[in-house]
């Protein structure tokens, strides 16, 4: 099937997540979509797919312009999608899954099902048995299932979201055979994501989105550093500040091994001097909120030591990390930062408050202090959520405790202006004077090479050493983020 | 809970009002089909209520345990909880009154002594069995609202074990319950024939002001309402979340208990099989009714209990059954959640509209 899009735009309040896209893919091809996170690629598949519709703009399947009201809608054009998580339901058997969504009268022919399911199976090599149970089938086998179900449904044009995060080596080898051999009988493929190395692979073309715009197409043979400055690149210089002199250890990671879902971090030792800010890149996903919970106690190592200022805190809650002065500011600030319903001044209570009764005045006067001193557009008994992206950012820093040594911010600044960026950093560098270490998660590259002394890269589960951040770019930085040079990371770094 | 931002207070109100007219619309129809005469239903229920000093001494006893139940449930509420099991912990609250009573009875200790220890038997009844239903939650990831319900029924197969086996009348055990105490167990009423014991009814109030100072004023209190309206920050906050929860299981089953003690010592003298007398669901239903607000949950609570006793009225004057009352109450509730749902929808399409421009 042939797709075209053509000015497709999409906004999202101010966010324009796809600004006036066209593109155009011909059947019988396999095109990767790359672009970081944010990028507008999950809107561009998600309005191919039916989920959300284009506030504008055209799609064509096969030269004919089409309307596609809904995921289902999207399967009856021929048009399947693969989500990074499997739309499948674990407690029912991959026979149930393959028949789930079909038409078809009220009872299913489930032994003729059963037969196509066989066929089709083994007409791609997939060892998966119908009777089994979706729960105990790995995420590979459960995207083949996917695959199948799509196929089966009669799918001739197929997106993958981030097909191969979570996968073995092997079953990444099949699925790419697997594509290709779906290519050459005429399907068409989008295949998403963030792995350069992937993407230069198995793609007979690579349309590369940046801040919801297409920036620019390429085809093989592919240059990685001409894609990482198309996925990447900025206006603003990026200008790394000095280093100050490492002040005593406070925070050490000692061989410390995590498990997520769907990853694996192992052996990661690293030291948080006083004084020192630390970066965490990746894409999202790649390990690092998985590490910086780590850090705060709020996920426990399967193994390895976790010491602050030489006292060994492993296994240990949070409300111990807490004790010994470890703040943990998270990205969703609304959800797991702050109180919808609650007033500022009960935020402050809450945090600061002791004894028995709650001295209302004391509390206001607090408040009101705070409110001034973090420039807060509020007044103490404004709810949280009343508040903007930045004023509650302002908030959560606020909240944080007289004398803390180790500040962990995930995403401390997204989604906020220049300005309140701006003042967060200034805030947060006081405190790093002040003997505070900072380690912080950013998907802004520049605001990880501005603001870091030195930077952690996270890829896929792998972490690099602490990086100066002075001696990475942009392009070094975005290249490590999509998987390539790490090979001479491993010499020159150590 | 505060009123949705958004919507002006004017409308708020006005939808408030039309769930009231809507649930007397939808009695009024139930008593139609009845071949009730519904002006004269209404005005026996009001006379049921208030007729007389008698029948308003009566809703003050209906008053007690309701007010206690719905007091407890109103720090489980603040905490985000679905205490269902509430019931139950009333059940036990009895169980441990009786216990303790029977146990003292004919001994040599003081009447006034007794009454005060089996109380504060029921007390630490009601809060075991809470603290149970609060442990499965914790502990057992079991819902509070799945334990509980099945808690309940222990607590009721456990009552009427008692009463019909180790505890039953001596001859032949009866649906009447357990043998009623001596008249100097009793906690004593206003008069002979009342069986309105002013002690209960301080206790009740009591327990509804120190709940409202808790949750008012106190840092426990805060601490409650954060970890009910968002637990994972509240973590992240520093506060001890499932520890919360489990106070605030025991408070509430320290009221149950006391509804449970009341229920035996002022106003039945003995254990019946229906000691609860749903008095903790009717608690739940008060509580959402009054938006979780200690002052109005009182009031709200003294119109339940009149409707309830003004209700009986019903079978006896209009050859009714008196379950109308339950039907206004249960519509009433329905209808005022239908409006809060209308005001927060309403709410939600303003600030959408807003927001775009």
């Amino acid at each position: 099937m042939q797709i075209e899009l053509r000015e497709v735009r999409k906004t999202f309040g101010p966010v324009r997540a796809n600004d006036g896209i066209s593109l155009s893919v011909p059947a019988a091809s396999i095109q990767g979509i790359l672009g970081e996170n944010g990028a507008g690629k999950s809107t561009l598949m998600k309005i191919l797919s039916g989920f959300i519709r284009p506030d504008s703009g055209e799609i064509r399947l096969d030269g004919r312009t089409v309307v596609i009201h809904s995921p289902a809608d999207a399967i009856r054009q021929g048009i399947g999608m693969l989500h990074q998580d499997p739309l499948d339901f674990p407690p029912m058997k991959v026979l149930d899954n393959f028949i789930l969504g079909r038409p078809g009268s009220l009872f299913p022919d489930r032994r003729r099902a059963a037969r196509e399911f066989r066929e089709l199976a083994s007409s791609f090599d997939f060892a998966i048995d119908p009777d089994a149970w979706v729960d105990g089938l790995t995420v590979g086998e459960r995207q083949q299932l996917e695959i199948l179900r799509l196929l089966g449904f009669g799918a001739r044009a197929l997106i993958l979201d981030e097909p191969t995060t979570g996968i073995s080596q092997p079953q990444k080898e099949k699925l790419f055979a697997t594509l290709r051999r779906l290519a050459a009988q005429g399907m068409t493929v989008l295949f998403v994501s963030h792995k350069l190395e992937d993407v230069q692979l198995l793609c007979s073309s690579v349309a590369v989105l940046r801040q919801g715009a297409l920036v620019g197409t390429a085809s093989p043979p592919y240059d990685t550093s001409t894609l990482v400055r198309m996925m990447f690149e900025r206006d603003v210089a990026p200008s790394p500040r000095t280093p100050p002199a490492p002040g005593a250890p406070v925070l050490s990671m000692r061989g410390v091994s995590l498990e997520a879902l769907r990853l694996q971090i192992s052996d990661v030792s690293f030291e948080a001097r006083a004084g020192e800010i630390i970066g965490l890149a990746g894409m999202e996903g790649s390990g690092q909120s998985v590490l910086l919970s780590a850090c705060a106690g709020l996920v426990r190592p399967v193994s390895g030591r976790v010491f602050l200022k030489d006292r060994d805190l492993t296994g240990l809650s949070y409300h111990s990390f807490m004790r010994d002065g470890v703040a943990y500011l998270p990205a969703a600030r609304l959800e797991q930062g702050l109180v919808g319903g609650l007033s500022l001044s009960d935020h402050f209570v809450l945090s600061e408050g002791k004894g028995l009764f709650i001295d209302r005045k004391a509390a206001g006067d607090l408040a009101a202090d705070r409110i001034c001193t973090y420039n807060i557009k509020g007044s103490p008994s404004s709810t949280v959520e009343s508040l903007s992206g930045g004023n509650q950012q302002r908030m959560l820093l606020a909240l944080l405790k007289k004398s803390l040594s180790l500040i962990l911010l995930e995403h401390p600044t997204r989604g906020l202006d220049i300005e309140s960026t701006l003042y967060i950093w200034r805030r947060l560098q006081e405190r790093c004077a002040g003997g505070a270490s900072i380690i912080f998660i950013s998907a802004d590259l520049d605001e990880v090479l501005q603001f870091s002394d030195r930077v952690l890269v996270f890829y896929a589960g792998r972490v690099s050493p602490p990086l100066p951040a002075d001696r990475l770019t942009v392009e070094s930085l975005g290249g490590l983020i999509g998987g390539t040079g790490w090979d001479a990371l491993g010499k020159a770094a150590v | 809970m505060a009123d949705p931002r958004g919507l002006p207070r004017a409308s708020s109100a006005l939808l408030q009002l039309a769930a009231i007219v809507l649930a007397v619309l939808l009695t009024t129809l139930v008593l139609l089909a009845a071949h009730a005469p519904p002006v004269a239903a209404y005005l026996n229920i009001v006379l049921g209520a208030v007729g007389s000093w008698n029948v308003a001494a009566n809703v003050l006893v209906s008053w007690v345990p309701l007010l206690l139940a719905t007091s407890g449930l109103l720090v489980t509420f603040t905490a985000g909880l679905w205490n269902i099991g509430i019931e139950g912990q009333i059940t036990l609250g009895a169980v441990f009154t009786t216990w303790v009573l029977r146990g003292l009875q004919g001994s040599s200790v003081d009447p006034g002594l007794a009454i005060v220890l089996s109380i504060a038997a029921g007390i630490a009844g009601g809060a075991l069995w809470a603290l149970l239903a609060g442990a499965l939650k914790t502990f057992g990831g079991v819902n509070e609202i799945f334990g509980g319900l099945g808690l309940n029924f222990v607590a009721s197969a456990l009552n009427l074990w008692l009463i019909f086996g180790p505890w039953k009348r001596p001859g032949v055990a009866s649906m009447s319950g357990t043998v009623p105490f001596v008249k100097e167990l009793w906690l004593p009423t206003l008069s002979a024939q009342s069986r309105l014991a002013p002690a209960a009814v301080a206790i009740a109030l009591a327990a509804v002001a120190i709940v409202y100072v808790l949750l008012q004023g106190t840092h426990f209190g805060l601490r409650l309402k954060a970890v009910g309206k968002n637990p994972s920050s509240a973590y992240l906050l520093g506060v001890p979340t499932w520890q919360h929860m489990m106070i605030s299981f025991a408070l509430c089953g320290v009221c149950a208990g006391l509804a449970g003690a009341v229920q035996v010592t002022a106003v039945y003298h003995r254990l019946i099989p229906s000691i609860s007398s749903g008095y903790g669901y009717l608690g739940l239903m008060v509580g959402m009714l009054s938006g979780y607000r200690a002052a109005l949950a009182a009031l709200v609570a003294l119109f339940f209990a009149a409707l309830n006793v003004g209700s009986i009225q019903l079978p006896i004057v209009l050859k009714q059954d008196s379950s109308l009352a339950g039907v206004l109450q249960g519509t009433l509730v329905l209808f005022v959640l239908l409006a809060q749902g209308v005001r927060q929808r309403l709410a939600r399409e303003r600030t959408a509209r807003r927001r775009p421009s």
